[in-house]
């Protein structure tokens, strides 16, 4: 009953038909647009690029930067990431006054012009069980260090923003199951949006060595 | 049908992990039944992606059928027709012409066997036997043609019928419309190890490329694609002649057989002419099934070109990145989500820029090396038959209740 099981998962992506040519079209269509693409946008990213990242975490500063080469825009698109303070409804909102205060800077709209338009598009995920159940602080460790990157992705991002969780499944599992509080802490500490899937399991293997360090130095 | 095919044989070339999901989503779809139609068994890329899928899903133990309309020449030449106008083309299509494209629907409906779970119907030729869809299995149309820009009154036509379907799949974002149904993005795929795309011995790419006496003391640009304005061989020619001043190099146009077709002909012909007196051109007029021989220049080749002015999705760009090449191509279709630029490889808006980069890549091959190795893990991950595979299984999974 207190075991952990890994996940992993599969995206498969919709096309809404929505797209935008230029940045005022942009905005209008994130005003507009479902929070399932709005989360798209912004996370399934990491599904799609395990080890080459764009230079921004979103698709929204992406496509400024690199569509419609406005790199003001796509740097201040840059930061909007959710936080567990900042679900996706936040994420629109401040995604929409940085378009609109950025469009109020300048004279004219930036569009496309060799570049593609930004494609709205959303995702349904389907999950997948692994093998791989585990009871203690050494398994996970173990477990993790082998499970397909997907997992990383359901367990994290799914789980917190679309689960609606509010934290990850590794975090409430280690806290709630295994007591261990500091542990869970550091994990919901990193700053997911800064590393590849790759990265991020790099990171919490470090973060699960050290508290295996704590326990056998206490031995 | 490609013989021997299962899915461990991919073990070695899949993305970790991929097979192992590919087992579980295929769990409970064991027995399960699922039919593919298409309009031909053999020639073009939909009938070469069944041929290699089709034995992976029964290894699955997954029930699968693939099944072939029966068409008169008057109904090939209307989709034809249909195909053209789906693509842009201005085409005049009578209430005759539709009325022979129903006609052989619903006699191949008649005759056809279309129960099963989860059917797929390919592109327009047999979209209108969504009639006979019972209550409960889930059919979906899937379009591999770039219909961005269709014209409407075709378009208009057809989609009464793709309406009516329980959802539609399209190999690119720009390539969606405005429907009614669920619309998916499914890129199509390469497979890793067809003539085309297996790994060949030094020994065997000489054994292939020698009769083409391409000089082995020079770098090597490669454009594989049929003589076609729309793939811009003459583009290419001129970038070459820009690199040739600074860098010493050869150029090697590789394209299908343009015998049948009289458009191909010209610009042979005016490929022909532009590489005049200069022997370091090279113009392979090759069969349609010379796989190997494209397989073994490809991984000949420094750089690869796609330089095409017009693209549905562009697979050769994949195959070119899966032997571990950057590829420089241009800014259209499915090249855009191919190359990540400056990662592996870059696409271009223009001769002058697609010189740019062949000099670039010819002078750096550090770069160009590490970039192909890029590409090949790229491709490793969203190219391959066993991420095409996976996606259908999810598709399944989601549909089949």
């Amino acid at each position: 009953m207190n075991e952990f099981c890994f996940k992993d998962c599969t995206e498969i992506r919709e096309l809404t038909g929505k797209k935008a040519d230029d940045e005022a079209t942009l905005m209008e269509l994130i005003e507009e647009a479902p929070l399932d693409s709005i989360y798209y946008h912004t996370h399934s990213y990491f599904l799609r690029h395990f080890y080459i990242a764009g230079p921004y975490p979103n698709d929204f500063a992406n496509w400024a930067a690199v569509q419609v080469r406005d790199k003001a825009l796509g740097e201040k698109l840059s930061g909007v990431t959710p936080s567990p303070s900042h679900d996706l409804e936040s994420v629109r909102n401040e995604l929409v006054d940085i378009i609109d205060a950025h469009l109020s800077e300048i004279r004219t709209v930036p569009a496309v012009i060799f570049g593609q338009p930004f494609y709205f598009m959303k995702s349904k995920i389907i999950e997948v069980p692994t093998q791989l159940s585990v009871h203690d602080l050494q398994e996970f460790r173990d477990a993790l260090a082998v499970v397909h990157a997907s997992a990383i992705y359901n367990h994290i991002f799914e789980a917190r923003m679309r689960v609606r969780r509010g934290k990850s499944d590794f975090a409430l599992w280690l806290e709630d199951v295994l007591g261990l509080k500091d542990l869970a802490a550091g994990i919901e500490g990193i700053d997911a949006y800064m590393f590849s899937l790759e990265g991020l399991r790099q990171k919490i293997l470090s973060l699960c060595d050290r508290e295996l360090q704590k326990g056998s130095d206490g031995a | 049908m490609a013989p021997n095919i299962t899915l461990e044989s991919y073990h070695n070339v899949a993305p970790a992990g991929t097979i192992d999901l590919a087992y579980k989503l295929s769990e409970q779809l064991k027995g399960r039944t699922m039919l593919h139609v298409n309009s031909t068994r053999w020639g073009g890329g939909v009938a070469e992606m069944l041929h290699r899928l089709v034995p992976i899903f029964k290894d699955l133990g997954i029930d699968i059928r693939w099944d072939v309309i029966e068409g008169t020449p008057e109904f090939y030449q209307v989709t034809k027709s249909f195909h053209n106008a789906l693509q842009g083309e201005s085409q005049v299509i009578s209430p005759e012409m539709y009325e022979t494209y129903l006609k052989v629907n619903r006699k191949n409906g008649r005759k056809m066997d279309l129960n099963a779970d989860f059917v797929v119907i390919h592109d327009p030729q047999p979209a209108p036997l969504i009639y006979k869809r019972k209550k409960d299995s889930a059919w979906l149309w899937r379009c591999h043609i770039d219909a961005s820009h269709p014209q409407r009154k075709v378009w208009n036509f057809l989609k009464q019928y793709v309406s009516r379907y329980n959802g539609a799949i399209f190999s690119l974002p720009g390539f969606a419309q405005k429907l009614s149904i669920p619309q998916i993005l499914m890129y199509p795929s390469i497979d890793p190890l067809s003539d085309k795309n297996r790994d060949l011995s030094e020994d065997e790419i000489e054994a292939l490329t020698g009769p083409y006496h391409i000089p082995r003391d020079k770098p090597m640009i490669l454009q594989v694609s049929r003589f076609d304005r729309f793939k811009d061989p003459l583009g290419v020619i001129a970038a070459y002649k820009m690199v040739k001043k600074y860098t010493d190099c050869c150029l090697v146009l590789a394209g299908g057989s343009a015998a049948d077709d009289p458009e191909g002909r010209a610009v042979l012909n005016e490929v022909k002419s532009a590489a005049e007196q200069d022997a370091d051109i090279f113009i392979l007029d090759l069969p349609p099934d010379a796989n190997l021989q494209i397989n073994a220049l490809q991984r000949r080749a420094s750089v690869v070109i796609q330089k095409s002015l017009k693209e549905g999705f562009g697979l050769t760009v994949a195959e070119a990145m899966w032997k571990g090449k950057p590829v420089i191509g241009g800014f259209v279709g499915g090249i855009t989500v191919q190359i990540v630029y400056g990662q592996t490889g870059y696409t271009i808006h223009s001769i002058e820029g697609c010189a740019y980069r062949i000099r670039y890549l010819l002078n750096n091959p550090g770069v160009a090396q590490r970039m192909g190795e890029q590409a090949r893990e790229f491709t490793r991950r969203n190219y391959l038959i066993t991420r095409h595979l996976c996606d259908y299984l999810a598709l399944m999974r989601m549909y089949i209740r």
